[in-house]
């Protein structure tokens, strides 16, 4: 049994239809990254899981349990967090602030430790604490978003375009990050990218999101080396 | 200088009253950007609330002032939480993500709504109230003015005072306060953290009903008349605080409320009593040309 299972799922925006038939399953330990063009339904496939905008047809299984028709709110308490496209940082609360917010719900013993746990992935933060978010840099901003998402100790983290407007050298550090999230917290990871390259070397498998459907899917590595990833989704490549 | 400091004291009693109603508007507006027309009502809601329980218990031979008013003013805040309550409930929350105006239509028509049900329940009649806390401080003299400051003056300023700090207190330091500000910074980010929205914005009607219901309270007290109508300017008058401080802002619904209680009673001092109203609005306009977000409102300028 899969951790998470989307099947058929379709989505619209009033009378848009953004996702056309999604499958894609995640099974418990992986990485999975999702890549496609701009418009291709990424954060709706990621927004559709979190019941917002709901799945108007199709059906969502996590840990066994029907989601589909959940409010966003019981969907985010069984589990599953999430760091959005555009980041979604409070503006007005401090770095601090931000981070309680992300344990909102979780057993308040251990705070202390999770907190020190989103310190050492990213120390930037530490020194930032009492900050106010709205005035951190672009790539801090990213680091507290995924820092919030950990708060709650999902189990599933869904990670919309973490590397987004942010420094190579940044980037480098933001999966490394990732990799360690997966390996030593056991966290399982859905990763929206349009940094093909990296995600792909990152990810176990991956899935190629085509104007609303799967077009394509595979190992890592595998995708990877296609010519028609390459051309596609690769760095010199036609878009 | 006698007169002015008479009129100083006067002024921030009034314009505690205004303040506490201001909130309400203030933080309702913050977290789901609607101005609610109904609001005065509440605060009406909350006095006749008070009006009956002081009544009913003096009717049953309920001694001691004291007693009685903690009891209605308790009573009050409980009676007018459950209609703000019940207001978002019924006339707000089905038309959340319809068309801004709709809201704002709703609310009017709820405030129509619930001067009627007061009217038809309780009468048109102005109800009086026997002067409940009497005497006070002569603070000084000259000549035969004596400028003084009442018990009942003292008791409005203090409970605002406390009720105020403790307020923004509750907003700032706690997992409460946290929630309802991320709620209003970002409302689909909160409900990805597992928040509740839905629950927070009722939490937000039934603070802002209970606070005034206090003022309603407090206005009882210090007039000793209430009708089914009052809401309607004295809710106008802290709208215009709240847009004044800068709606949105907590600090700036003190601020606000405190102001337009001052100007009133200097412009009736000075001026004429007749166009202290006038006055206080033309405060506002001023206000709001020169300085679009009120004083304490924020700018937007952070990135997000
Ligand atoms: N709130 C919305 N209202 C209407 N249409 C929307 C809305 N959000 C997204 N869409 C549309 O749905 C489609 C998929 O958008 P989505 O944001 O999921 O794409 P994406 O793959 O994440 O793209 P990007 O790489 O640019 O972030 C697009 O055509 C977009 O215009
Ligand atoms: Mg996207």
């Amino acid at each position: 049994m899969s951790m998470l299972t989307v099947s058929g799922v379709e989505t619209f925006y009033g009378a848009i239809q953004a996702l056309h038939g999604v499958d894609i399953h995640v099974e418990e330990g992986e990485i999975v990254t999702l890549i496609g063009a701009n418009g291709a339904g990424k954060s709706t496939l990621l927004m559709t899981i979190c019941g917002s905008p709901q799945a108007r047809t199709g059906s969502i299984v996590f840990e066994s349990e029907d989601i589909t028709a959940l409010p966003t709110h019981q969907i985010m308490r069984k589990g599953i967090s999430q760091s959005p496209e555009g980041r979604r940082i409070f503006p007005r609360m401090t770095v601090l602030e931000n981070l309680k917010m992300g344990a909102a719900f979780s057993e308040p013993a251990n705070f202390d430790t999770d907190l020190e746990q989103v310190y050492t992935l990213f120390p930037r933060l530490k020194e930032r604490a009492e900050q106010r978010g709205g005035t951190l840099s672009g790539g801090e901003q990213q680091m507290l978003a995924i820092g919030r998402a950990l708060m709650s100790r999902p189990r599933l983290l869904l990670l919309d375009e973490p590397s987004l407007g942010i420094a190579p050298m940044l980037v480098r550090q933001i999966f490394t990050a990732i990799k360690q999230i997966n390996v030593q917290q056991g966290v399982t990871i859905l990763l929206v990218e349009q940094n093909a390259y990296h995600a792909l070397r990152l990810a176990h498998r991956g899935y190629v999101l085509v104007n609303g459907t799967i077009q394509m899917t595979g190992a890592g590595k595998d995708l990877l080396a296609r010519p028609e990833i390459r051309a596609a989704y690769l760095e010199g490549g036609a878009t | 200088m006698e007169y002015f400091v008479q009129q100083l004291i006067n002024g921030l009693a009034l314009g505690s009253i205004y303040g506490l109603i201001a909130i309400g508007y203030t933080m309702v507006y913050g977290i789901i950007g609607m101005i609610n027309f109904a609001h005065g009502d509440i605060f009406m809601v909350g006095a006749f609330g008070a009006l009956i329980v002081i009544v009913g218990l003096g009717a049953v031979g309920f001694g001691g002032a004291g007693v009685l008013i903690i009891l209605a003013l308790l009573a009050a805040m409980l009676i007018a939480a459950v209609y703000g309550w019940a207001l978002e409930r019924v006339a707000y929350r089905p038309l959340r993500g319809s068309f801004r105006l709709a809201a704002l239509i709703s609310a009017i028509g709820m405030s129509i709504f619930l001067q009627n049900f007061v009217q038809l329940s309780q009468g048109a009649r102005v109800k009086p109230l026997q002067p409940m806390v009497e005497g006070g401080f002569v603070v000084m003299e000259k000549g035969n003015f004596a400028v003084t400051l009442s018990y009942l003056q003292i008791i409005i300023v203090v409970t605002t005072v406390v009720l105020m700090a403790g307020f923004s207190l509750l907003i700032a330091k706690t997992p409460i306060g946290r929630t309802q500000r991320a709620c209003e910074q970002d409302m689909k980010m909160a409900s990805l953290l597992g928040l509740d929205v839905n629950r927070t914005i009722s939490l937000t009607f039934v603070m802002g009903a209970a606070l005034a219901a206090v003022a309603g309270m407090m206005f009882l007290l210090y007039y000793g008349v209430i009708d089914f109508f009052i809401g309607f300017l004295v809710g106008i008058k802290a709208f215009t605080a709240a847009v004044l401080g800068g709606i949105g802002s907590l600090p700036g619904a003190m601020l606000g409320g405190l102001l337009i209680g001052l100007i009133e009673t200097f412009w009736s001092g000075y001026f004429t009593v007749e166009y202290k109203d006038v006055a206080a609005f033309a405060i506002l306009v001023l206000v709001l040309i020169f300085r679009p977000t009120g004083l304490l409102g924020r700018p937007e300028v952070e990135k997000v």
